[in-house]
């Protein structure tokens, strides 16, 4: 009676806490570091959009780095080599420092499309008004610019809330983790990995169908 | 007030004003037009320096434009500026329009600002918008809006930039009357508009432009009267006969 969709829920609801608290393990990961990644993207945005050139190439060189090279290296290079230069971060703080700069430079991209979809003539108004350029970009230019881009920005956070699931590989029990360990000690694999996939789906697809209707949304607004 | 003296500016290869030279005096409201293309906007926003130049100088009560030295922000924060598309700011309410500039440029506190924000909304006679956002408004509220919002900040003079050119016809008027008002009270005023019934109005002066340079600039009822240049005359006769 407790078989539905091939999965014993009788076995899920005996290890409940140990699948929420992996649950919100990869929430609170997901949520800080898209807060610190798109406060350091919107950094990053405006250093690559800068008149200064030293700051432009440092920028540019950061998006292209990080968008070329595999998280799975990213997480590996935190967890496993840091601690040889000294740095014992731990693997809660150094999959956390991963993933907000890791995904920095996914932000930094979709917050400088919006900065640049935003017209001239903002800046014009802005600038007319005696706001300096730093006032312009706080005040008028990246309200502006984020909101346009919420949806996308969310977008990217659904996929980020997919990756963390990479930290299981270093022992992390995040939602991934946990469904591994109940898998293994209950020598139930395929029923697990089946459960997990479905958890990851029924969050993400509704989240992404919804973001997306938004974008369109705000597209036809403007 | 505003000296502009031989002022050249190029886009590459291409230049858009040539030796352009004129003055407007405090008070004194000057009519800037010209075909399209001429250089009238790229001119008039070279005096608030949203547009550098290469050479030539411009002054704004004695201070220089395009010195390196010029806190530009502080001196925009003087010059109010009105645009063809209004640039009200979509993500603020109307009263937060009015009252950024005011508080993060002068350091108005926001109860000080909100009072002026209010007055002048008033004064435009959009009071009952206050707590709506610009894209509730239509075209000429939004215009009127702007122009409030540059009074805000107290300036010493005002500059224009077509402001009733993206407008509705029907809407053109309500605006118009504000600046008349306005040029009445003894605004300092450099306007670039094809409204040539405001131009007779209140225009102390005009300036024709034409690729780049300023041809004529004469008082309103010369230029009216008998325009010296031939090209002044003919875009006057095209203009008028619509
Ligand atoms: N950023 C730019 N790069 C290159 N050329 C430009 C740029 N901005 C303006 N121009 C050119 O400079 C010339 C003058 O432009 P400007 O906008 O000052 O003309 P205008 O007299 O205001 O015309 P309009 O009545 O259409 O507003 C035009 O030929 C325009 O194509
Ligand atoms: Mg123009």
């Amino acid at each position: 009676m407790s078989r539905f969709l091939g999965i014993d829920w009788q076995l899920i609801a005996d290890n409940h806490e140990i699948l929420l608290g992996g649950l919100q393990y990869s929430l609170t990961l997901t949520a800080s570091s898209m807060a610190v990644g798109i406060v350091l993207g919107c950094l990053l945005a405006l250093a690559r959009l800068s008149s200064i050139t030293p700051l432009r190439l440092f920028a540019a060189g950061y998006v292209n780095l990080f968008r070329s090279i595999p998280l799975v290296l990213v997480i590996f290079w935190f967890y496993f080599l840091l601690p040889f230069f000294g740095f014992k971060l731990g693997p809660d703080k150094s999959v956390f420092i991963t993933f907000a700069i890791f995904e920095a430079a996914y932000y930094c991209e979709i917050i400088r499309a919006g900065i640049q979809s935003i017209s001239k003539g903002q800046v014009g108004a802005a600038q007319a008004l005696g706001l300096t350029y730093a006032q312009s970009m706080r005040y008028i230019i990246l309200p502006q610019a984020l909101r346009n881009m919420l949806p996308l920005l969310l977008t990217q956070t659904v996929v980020l809330f997919q990756d963390t699931s990479l930290v299981t590989i270093i022992g992390i029990k995040d939602f991934m983790g946990a469904n591994v360990v109940v898998a293994s000690n209950n020598g139930a694999l395929k029923e697990m990995y089946t459960f997990a996939a479905l958890a990851y789906f029924c969050v993400c697809f509704p989240l992404s169908m919804l973001l997306k209707k938004l974008h369109k949304r705000i597209a036809v607004i403007r | 007030m505003i000296e502009i003296n031989k002022v050249s500016k190029w886009y590459g290869d291409f230049q858009v004003l040539t030796d352009c030279s004129t003055s407007v005096a405090k008070g004194e409201v000057v009519v800037v037009c010209g075909p399209s293309g001429s250089g009238k906007s790229t001119l008039i926003k070279c005096v608030n320096g949203l547009e550098p130049f290469q050479s030539g100088s411009i002054s704004v009560e004695g201070t220089s434009v395009g010195d390196a030295k010029t806190d530009l922000p502080k001196l925009r924060a003087k010059v109010g500026m009105v645009f063809q598309n209004f640039e009200l700011f979509p993500h603020l309410s109307i009263t937060e329009n009015l009252c950024l500039a005011q508080e993060k440029v002068l350091g108005r506190s926001h109860a000080e600002a909100m009072e002026k924000g209010l007055k002048l909304l008033d004064r435009v006679g959009l009071k009952a918008q206050a707590a709506k956002f610009p894209g509730q408004l239509s075209g000429g509220q939004q215009q009127r809006v702007a122009i409030a919002r540059a009074l805000a900040m107290d300036p010493i003079a005002m500059l224009f930039d077509e402001p009733t050119s993206a407008l509705d016809p029907e809407m053109v008027n309500e605006v118009l009357d504000v600046m008349v008002q306005l040029a009445k009270e003894g605004m300092t005023m450099m306007c670039v508009t094809h409204e040539m019934g405001f131009a007779r109005k209140v225009a102390n002066r005009v300036i024709f432009m034409d690729r780049g340079a300023i041809v004529e600039d004469a008082a309103k009822d010369d230029f009216f009267g008998q325009p010296r240049s031939e090209r002044a005359q003919t875009f006057l006769s095209k203009i008028l006969h619509h």
